[in-house]
């Protein structure tokens, strides 16, 4: 029998208060295998853990109970401690006394008899523990980033500065995300193409990024350290070797369409690139509308490519990569103006949501930056922005407040000032939320130097009367009903996960909220790492905000993948739910269970085989194991039968 | 040298264990070679006071069948205890209680008034019920007392071994005969057949599916299956993961689901407790109404997962 001491901490009054410290020694001394009890002011003090070091030699211990707070605070100190006198760190258990017993009891008398049966019940655990040693697992020093928007170039540049290989999938045929649509950027007005594309260049000449555009994560298998990541590669139709995106290609395609970066107010042909700083700056055909891929005729690009570049023979291919973290920068899109009715969204064409108006403030957008409605082209002369549109509605939309929108609302209504100094904006809002550094004065600055009115309300109804968008409102300020006639209405939509993203976040299987936005492993203290070891969130995909927030988030992502990749291995905790051999039978109950993929059925062996890394020590399989061949390592069925007895034994 | 001796007894039990022995064929006459029986109610002439006559420990085996339910049944174990070095406890209901187990779901005045005056083929106006005295003319009779519950073997006296199936195959019992005439038995308190559950020889294993998720239970007799399914997987209950295996499949063989006569594996306390939780650990819905209306859909929970162990289950045990 293990000869195990035990520790008792008075943690000055906070146990000692309620439990007679004493009888608790006394009665400790007569359980099976207890060979020393002492029992000191501050057990997780200096002297307190020099103590125990002294009697684990003294006495020869090889197991030690500490009765003290809950394991969530000292378990690792004193674990840490026991391993310093040469005892396995795991054949030392917490006996909780204080959370459990002290602080939530008044009676002396029961709170003692409470604390000696826990003690107790720790004792008898002790006795059938295990030695265990952490599990070691190597870490493919590589990452992964989905998406190619500020927040995942951002985290692509600062891991690759770090000397650590990138894989960077970005499903469109450019890296830049909405950022590159944007006009400029608040609350400094910087042009956002300006500060990005730099960045964007960056990418494409850093030697440790690996960029993947036109290509989507289509299958994801392994774990923190070893994932395994399948990456569609879309045909692009254009050998990327030979092409040195002269664009003549782009200028003879006869084909005209509705062009998806400038919302549609543009267009452009069936083969093309996104934008004029794409990078990479080569075009891609779009076989949905190219004459030759939907009739069999034209190739006029293949006959007009100086360099053989054209590839109509291209397939999508199937890659795979290895990597040893993944980071989740899959961005947002804006709620539909459609779901708008009561806006005359989708119906009414001057009614645009707030990316389409950064397409006409941007000197690159359809309008080269001139304020011209899409309707007819004029000038509009007056402007009502909505605010809100489907953020903090939770009986309609979405209940969330979409963040950005304050501020970029005050920045278009300012810009559009700037632009059409005689024209008049106004917005609706229901709060202006202007925290942040700067963002404050930006607002004030709106309404006093630019004279942009600001309508404390919301808008019932906006409909077409006399050739006017007729904006119904109410201003909560003076109580009154408000009318504005206006000649183009900017909604700010809500902000929604990517679609498609939801599809990567269940192969991922990481969870979500009830938004769909990506759920962090702790609001506070693990802001950008998912709850699935080695995949991290950064960017709008975690929620909506601004460019900064996403770039410090993406910084961070970075800095905690790094300080992974610094290390050889990854330390598993080795408890985890294993299976004994010589008892499974193969039935394949526990893998159904499993929720982490960790098991799976050996046919050969004809037993169950557990991936340790993969495995979160849950106990499903443990609870639905029914032959008792998967046990939780140091918290079997034993233990927790013996435990029982101990609490109820007279 | 004079050949050692053993006894055969039966306590709470059908029958079925003592036709096992009979089941060794020829086999038997290998054992009576090497052995004298030197008790064996159910086939030969011998009386109580015949195993008093024994000597302490003079016995080298006894194999003892049927569960504990009549003070008659804990004499004799005790006695045979006493004059035996080894005890074997044979079959089911010697070892988990079985099917006369489930008897613990009543009282013993319930199971007196039914068996006693509702059955309808029985005839009794006056109601009797059996008592330990009855004075008959001036005599007392004497009947052994019907206890309040079913116990396990084990439950009563110190067993060493046990010899599980209802009833035993031949194979496991001359298995046991040798290990004991050659004395290379197991650690005391053995369970003498195989570790694993009986998926480990099913002949439908191939058949398991990477994933075992139902959506839905039903019987062997509502439902026609493929004879080389996994029952499981076809949502038929089948106690095979949670039942030791050496039975030799006959029940899968005859396509009937494993009832579990064998018994949990060494680490389970409660056999029907642990196949319940795997058993609603595969349920493939996440929808409450529909979590109960599969759970619903078992009949006789307690019937079906302790069929053979209600008295050896944790519930019982603990009430003990």
């Amino acid at each position: 029998m293990k000869r195990i001491g035990v520790f008792v901490c008075h943690c000055g009054i906070n146990i000692a208060g309620t439990v007679d410290i004493k009888r608790v020694v006394e009665a400790v001394k007569n359980f099976p295998g207890v060979v020393y009890v002492e029992d000191y002011k501050y057990m997780c003090s200096d002297p307190g853990q020099n103590l125990i070091r002294e009697k684990i030699k003294s006495e020869k211990l090889d197991g030690v109970v500490i009765a003290a707070c809950s394991p969530t605070l000292h378990e690792k100190t004193f674990r840490n401690t026991v391993s310093q006198a040469g005892i396995n760190p795991y054949n030392c258990e917490i006996a909780n006394i204080r959370e459990q017993c002290s602080w939530v009891h008044t009676n002396m008398e029961e709170a003692t008899e409470k604390a000696i049966r826990i003690v107790k019940s720790i004792v008898a655990k002790t006795l059938l523990d295990e030695s265990l040693v952490p599990i070691k697992s190597p870490v493919v020093k590589r990452a992964l980033v989905v998406g190619g928007g500020i927040a995942g170039i951002q985290a692509a540049l600062n891991i690759a500065n770090s000397g650590y290989e990138v894989v960077l999938v970005e499903k469109e045929p450019s890296i830049g995300g909405r950022m590159a649509q944007f006009s400029e950027t608040f609350p400094t007005l910087d042009c956002a193409q300006c500060i990005l594309t730099p960045k964007m260049v960056d990418v494409a000449s850093n030697e440790n990024i690996k960029l993947l555009t036109y290509s989507e994560v289509v299958d994801v298998s392994g774990s923190v350290g070893n994932f395994k990541v399948k990456i569609k590669k879309k045909a692009k139709s254009v050998d990327y070797e030979k092409c040195t995106g002269c664009g003549i290609c782009v200028e003879k395609c006869p084909v005209k369409v509705p062009n998806e970066f400038d919302r549609g107010m543009s267009e452009r042909k069936a083969i093309y690139t996104q934008f004029p700083q794409a990078v990479p700056n080569k075009p891609v055909i779009d076989r949905e509308n190219c004459t030759y891929f939907q009739k069999g005729k034209c190739r006029l690009c293949e006959r007009v490519c100086p360099f053989g570049a054209i590839d109509f023979e291209q397939e999508d291919e199937v890659i795979e990569e290895e990597v040893g973290a993944i980071v989740l920068a899959t961005g947002y899109e804006l709620y539909d103006v459609s779901n708008m009715g009561e806006y005359g969204g989708g119906e009414l064409e001057d009614v645009i949501d707030g990316l389409t108006f950064e397409r006409l403030l941007s000197s690159s957008g359809p309008t080269s930056g001139e304020v011209r409605r899409p309707s007819d082209g004029k000038v509009p002369k007056t402007v009502v922005f909505v605010k809100c549109v489907g953020s903090r509605d939770p009986e309609h939309h979405f209940p969330y407040c979409s963040k950005v929108c304050c501020m970029y609302t005050t920045k278009h209504a300012m810009l559009y000032k700037h632009r059409v100094p005689d024209g008049k904006a106004y917005i609706f809002y229901m709060d202006v939320r202007t925290a942040g550094k700067g963002y404050e004065e930006f607002y004030q600055r709106a309404q006093e130097e630019d004279g942009v009115i600001y309508l404390r309300g919301k808008v019932s109804k906006i409909y077409k009367s006399d050739g006017k968008l007729i904006v119904d409102g109410f201003d909560t300020l003076t109580g009154r009903k408000v009318q504005v006639e206006a000649d183009m209405v900017v909604l700010a939509m809500a902000i929604r996960p990517s679609s498609g993203a939801e599809k990567l976040f269940n192969l991922l299987k990481v969870s979500t909220d009830a938004n769909g936005f990506l759920t962090e492993a702790h609001p506070k203290l693990r802001p950008v790492e998912s709850l699935t070891a080695g995949i991290f969130l950064v960017g709008c995909a975690q929620g909506p905000k601004d460019i900064p927030d996403s770039v410090s988030q993406a910084n961070a992502a970075a800095s905690m993948i790094s300080v992974m990749f610094s290390q050889d291995y990854l330390i598993h905790e080795p408890i985890i739910t294993g299976v004994n051999e010589d008892l499974c039978s193969g039935c394949g109950i526990c893998v159904a269970v499993c929720p982490y993929d960790a098991r799976k059925i050996n046919r050969e062996k004809g037993t169950v085989e557990v991936n340790e890394i993969l495995c979160e020590a849950c106990g499903a399989c443990a609870a639905a194991c029914p032959s008792g061949a998967a046990q939780q390592k140091n918290l079997t069925d034993r233990q927790i039968i013996s435990m029982i007895k101990a609490i109820l034994e007279e | 040298m004079a050949k050692p001796k053993v006894a055969f007894y039966w306590c709470a039990s059908c029958g079925g264990c003592e036709e096992a022995v009979v089941d060794l064929a020829e086999d038997i006459l290998k054992v009576v070679e090497k052995v004298d029986i030197v008790f064996w109610p159910v086939a030969m002439d011998f009386k109580r006071r015949d195993v008093e006559g024994l000597g302490d420990g003079e016995l080298a085996a006894v194999f003892i069948n049927g569960a504990i339910r009549t003070s008659e049944q804990e004499e004799m174990a005790k006695l045979l205890r006493r004059k035996s070095r080894l005890v074997v406890a044979f079959g089911s209901c010697a070892y988990l209680g079985g099917i006369p187990g489930l008897a613990n779901l009543s009282s013993k005045d319930a199971v007196f008034e039914t068996v006693y005056k509702k059955v309808p083929t029985v005839v009794n106006p006056e109601g009797v019920v059996p008592r330990t005295e009855t004075d008959v003319d001036g005599f007392k009779l004497k009947l052994p007392d019907f206890y309040d519950g079913v116990r396990t073997l084990a439950q009563v006296i110190e067993v060493d071994y046990f010899l599980p199936g209802c009833a035993p195959p031949p194979d496991l019992i001359m298995e046991a005969i040798n290990k004991i005439l050659t004395g290379e038995l197991p650690e005391k308190g053995s369970v003498l057949a195989p570790e694993k559950s009986l998926c480990d020889t099913c002949p439908r294993r191939d058949s398991k599916p990477d994933k075992i998720k139902i959506s839905d239970i039903s019987r062997i007799a509502y439902k026609k299956i493929d004879t080389d399914k996994c029952f499981l997987a076809e949502g038929i209950i089948c106690l095979g993961p949670a039942t030791r295996s050496g039975c030799g499949e006959r029940c899968i063989n005859a396509n009937m689901p494993c009832r579990g006569c064998f018994g949990p594996t060494r680490e389970v306390l409660d056999q029907g407790g642990k196949f319940l939780s795997g058993l609603m650990s595969i349920v493939d819905t996440q929808d409450e109404e529909e979590i109960k209306r599969i759970a619903d859909s078992v009949i006789d929970p307690v019937g079906l997962f302790y069929m053979y162990s209600l008295p050896y289950s944790l519930r019982m045990k603990f009430l003990k």
